[in-house]
C-alpha cells in the first residue's frame, strides 16, 4: 500500500522566492490497485511521482510504503523495489533492448537463465519479436518501441510498485489497446500496486480502479472512475473529463455483464415454429432469440415475419458498451446478442438498456 | 552494418597511405633507409615508450579530474579549473618543455611529464563535457532504477560520454606524438633524434625519415583509438 500524507514540494526560484508545485497532497492506493493522476501539463503529476522514490526530496509531509516511511530506507535498496517507467523513455543507448530491460534483475544480481526468459516474455507481451529486437540497441528502434521497452525495463524484476509516467503514449493506438490490456492481467496475476501518469481520459477509465484529478498541485477529485464520469466534484473535473464524459462511462462495462442483468426470454429451436410465434405473442415481445440444445443462437423469430431470421450483428461478451453502442447504430438495430467465446448466447444488450445505465446514478 | 562501413573508410585511408608509403618508397630507394634501419628500430622503441607512459599518465590524470569536475558538487568549478587547463595549453610545448628541464633536470622523466600536461586538457575537457552533454532522462533513469552514483557512473554516464573521450584522446595524441620528438631537446630519445641533427647537420634524408616515421606513428595510433571507440559504442556511433 503506498500512501501520501500532506506531500508538498515548493521549488526556489532565482528571485528568493519559491512556488508550491504539489500542495499538500494525500491520496492512498492500495495493494493491487492501479491509481491513475490525470491532469493539464505541469500541474505537478511527475513531481508528486518522483517524490514517492525520492528522485524528488518532498519539502514537507511523507510518503509510506506497506507502512514504511519512505525517509527511513536507503534510496537504492528503495528504488530497487519501486518500478519507475520515466516520461522521457530513458533507454541507455549504449545497452542492447536485451541489456536495458534486464538491467534492474542484473543490478539485484538474479537468476540469469530466468531473468534472461522473463525478458522474453515481458518482449512478447508488448507486442514485440524477442528474437528481432533483443541484440539491437535503442537508437535502431522508433519512439514507440522504445516506450515499450521503457515499460518492460521497469517490469523485469516484478516490484511490488510501479512509477508509470504517461507509459503508452508513444505508442500507436491499435498496439497501445492491446499493450493495455496484457499490461492489465499482468498488473492483476502480480497484484502490483501502480500509479500511473496519463494525459489519455480513455486510459485512465479503462485501467484505473481510482482516479486523481490534480490542478495546480492539489488533488480535487480522488474517485472511481464511474464517480469522477458521473459526478465530477467541480467544473474543472467536468471540463477536463470531457463533455461527452456521460458517453465514456461506456467503456467501463462489458456486453456480458449488461446482458446478464436482461433475464430475457429465449425460445428452444426444437419447438415449432407455431410453439415460437404464440410465445412470441403472448410476451408481446417484437423478437426472441432461438437457442440450441448447447445454448448457441441461431437467429430470431420476429413478429411480422416469418421464419428464422438470421442475426445480423453480435457482440462478443468482452467487448465494451462503447463497441456495441457504435455496432448497433451501424446496423440501425435496437439489440444485439450477446455471445461468449464458444457463441454461446448470454442475453442481449439494447439500446434501452444502454440509455438506462447511463442515466442512472453510479 | 555501420561499423562495417566506417572500416571500409578507413581501410580506404589506409591504403592511401601505404600507397604514399609505397611511392616515397620508389623514389628515394630502400637504400636512402638502409643506414638509419637500426636507429629507427631503436627510436621507434623510445619514441612510443615516451607517449604510451606519457599518454597513460594523462589518461589517468584527466579521466579523473574530468569526472570529478562534472560531479554535482564539484561542476561550479569546473570553468574555473578548465581556464587553468586552457592557459596551461597556450603556453607552447617547447616552453613546457623548457619548464620541465628546468623542474626536473634532463632525460625521460621531464619529458614524460612535460608530454603529459600537453596531452591533458583535451582530455579532461572531453571527458567533462562528454559527462555534462549526458542527456538528464539517462541520469534520471539510472537513478529511477536504483543504481549508486558508481554504477550509475560506469555502467550509463561513461558509455554515453565515451564517443566524446575517445575524440578528446585522439586529439591529445596526436599532440603527444607531435611533440615528442622535441623531448630530443632536453635529452630524452625520440625521432626528434633524426629531425634535429638533420635539420643542424643538413641531413635531409634524416630529417624526413624522422618526420615520416612519427607521422606514421600518429596516423597508425589515431586509427587504432578510433577502431576501439567504435568497438566499445556500438550502440552510439552515429
Ligand atoms: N526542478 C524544478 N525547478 C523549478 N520548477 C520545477 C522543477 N521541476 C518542475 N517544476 C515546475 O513544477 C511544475 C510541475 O511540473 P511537473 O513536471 O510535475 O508537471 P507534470 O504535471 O508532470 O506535467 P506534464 O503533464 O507536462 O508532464 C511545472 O510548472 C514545472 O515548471
Ligand atoms: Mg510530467
Amino acid at each position: 500500500m503506498i500512501r501520501l500524507e500532506q506531500l508538498t514540494k515548493r521549488f526556489a526560484q532565482k528571485h528568493g522566492q519559491s512556488v508550491t508545485v504539489v500542495d499538500s497532497v494525500d491520496l492512498q492506493v492500495a495493494r493491487g490497485e492501479i491509481c491513475v493522476l490525470l491532469g493539464a501539463s505541469g500541474c505537478g503529476k511527475t513531481t508528486t511521482l518522483k517524490m514517492i522514490n525520492r528522485l524528488i526530496t518532498p519539502s514537507e509531509g511523507r510518503v509510506l510504503i506497506d507502512g514504511a516511511d519512505t525517509r527511513d530506507i536507503d534510496t537504492v535498496t528503495l528504488r530497487r523495489r519501486i518500478g519507475y517507467v520515466i516520461q522521457q523513455i530513458g533507454l541507455f543507448p549504449n545497452m542492447t533492448i536485451e541489456d536495458n530491460i534486464t538491467v534492474v534483475p542484473r543490478l539485484l544480481g538474479l537468476d540469469k537463465a530466468a531473468y534472461r526468459n522473463r525478458a522474453r516474455e515481458l518482449m512478447a507481451l508488448v507486442q514485440m519479436d524477442p528474437a528481432h529486437f533483443l541484440k539491437r540497441y535503442p537508437k535502431e528502434l522508433s519512439g514507440g518501441q522504445q516506450q515499450r521497452i521503457g515499460v518492460i525495463r521497469a517490469l523485469a524484476a516484478d516490484p511490488p510498485v510501479l512509477l508509470m509516467d504517461e507509459p503508452f503514449g508513444a505508442v500507436d493506438p491499435i498496439n497501445r489497446e492491446s499493450i493495455q490490456a496484457e499490461f492489465f492481467a499482468l498488473q492483476r496475476e502480480l497484484n502490483t500496486t501502480v500509479l500511473m501518469v496519463s494525459h489519455d481520459i480513455d486510459e485512465a477509465i479503462k485501467l484505473g480502479d481510482k482516479v486523481a484529478v490534480f490542478r495546480q498541485g492539489r488533488i480535487v477529485q480522488c474517485a472511481s472512475p464511474d464517480t469522477v464520469l458521473a459526478e465530477p466534484a467541480d467544473d474543472f473535473v467536468a471540463s477536463f473529463v470531457g463533455h461527452d464524459r456521460i458517453l465514456k462511462r461506456l467503456l467501463l462495462v462489458q456486453a456480458g455483464s449488461l446482458a446478464e442483468q436482461g433475464g430475457e426470454p429465449v425460445l428452444s429451436e426444437a419447438a415449432s415454429e407455431a410453439e415460437q410465434r404464440a410465445a412470441l405473442g403472448e410476451r408481446r415481445h417484437r423478437a426472441l432469440p432461438v437457442i440450441d440444445a448447447a445454448g448457441r443462437a441461431q437467429g430470431y423469430v420476429a413478429t411480422g415475419r416469418a421464419g428464422l431470421q438470421p442475426f445480423r450483428a453480435i457482440a462478443r461478451a468482452d467487448e465494451d458498451l462503447r463497441v456495441v453502442l457504435a455496432r448497433l447504430y451501424e446496423h440501425r438495430l435496437d439489440w444485439l446478442p450477446v455471445l461468449d467465446a464458444d457463441q454461446r448466447y448470454l442475453g442481449r444488450v439494447s439500446q434501452r438498456q444502454i440509455a438506462d445505465y447511463l442515466g442512472a446514478p453510479v | 552494418m555501420q561499423n562495417r562501413a566506417g572500416f571500409a573508410r578507413y581501410r580506404g585511408r589506409l591504403a592511401l597511405a601505404g600507397a604514399l608509403v609505397a611511392l616515397v618508397w620508389a623514389w628515394y630507394g630502400s637504400a636512402m633507409l638502409a643506414p638509419y634501419h637500426e636507429d629507427l628500430v631503436y627510436l621507434a622503441r623510445q619514441h612510443l615508450w615516451l607517449v604510451a607512459v606519457s599518454m597513460s599518465w594523462a589518461l589517468v590524470i584527466g579521466l579523473v579530474s574530468g569526472v570529478l569536475l562534472s560531479r554535482p558538487r564539484l561542476r561550479r568549478w569546473a570553468e574555473p579549473v578548465m581556464q587553468l587547463f586552457n592557459i596551461g595549453n597556450t603556453l607552447p610545448p617547447m616552453a613546457v618543455l623548457a619548464l620541465a628541464m628546468v623542474v626536473l633536470g634532463v632525460g625521460d622523466h621531464p619529458a614524460i611529464v612535460a608530454l603529459c600536461l600537453t596531452s591533458l586538457l583535451p582530455i579532461v575537457r572531453s571527458t567533462y563535457s562528454g559527462l555534462a552533454a549526458v542527456p538528464a532522462a539517462l541520469t534520471e533513469a539510472a537513478d529511477g532504477i536504483g543504481m549508486t552514483a558508481w554504477q550509475r557512473l560506469t555502467r550509463v554516464e561513461l558509455p554515453t560520454a565515451l564517443p566524446y573521450i575517445v575524440s578528446g584522446v585522439r586529439v591529445a595524441l596526436a599532440i603527444n606524438v607531435g611533440t615528442a620528438p622535441l623531448a630530443f631537446l632536453i635529452g630524452a630519445s625520440s625521432f626528434g633524434e633524426l629531425i634535429f641533427p638533420g635539420i643542424y647537420l643538413n641531413q635531409p634524408d634524416a630529417l624526413f625519415i624522422g618526420a615520416a616515421a612519427t607521422a606514421l606513428v600518429a596516423f597508425v595510433l589515431d586509427y587504432l583509438v578510433a577502431a576501439l571507440g567504435r568497438r566499445l559504442t556500438p550502440g552510439l556511433a552515429a
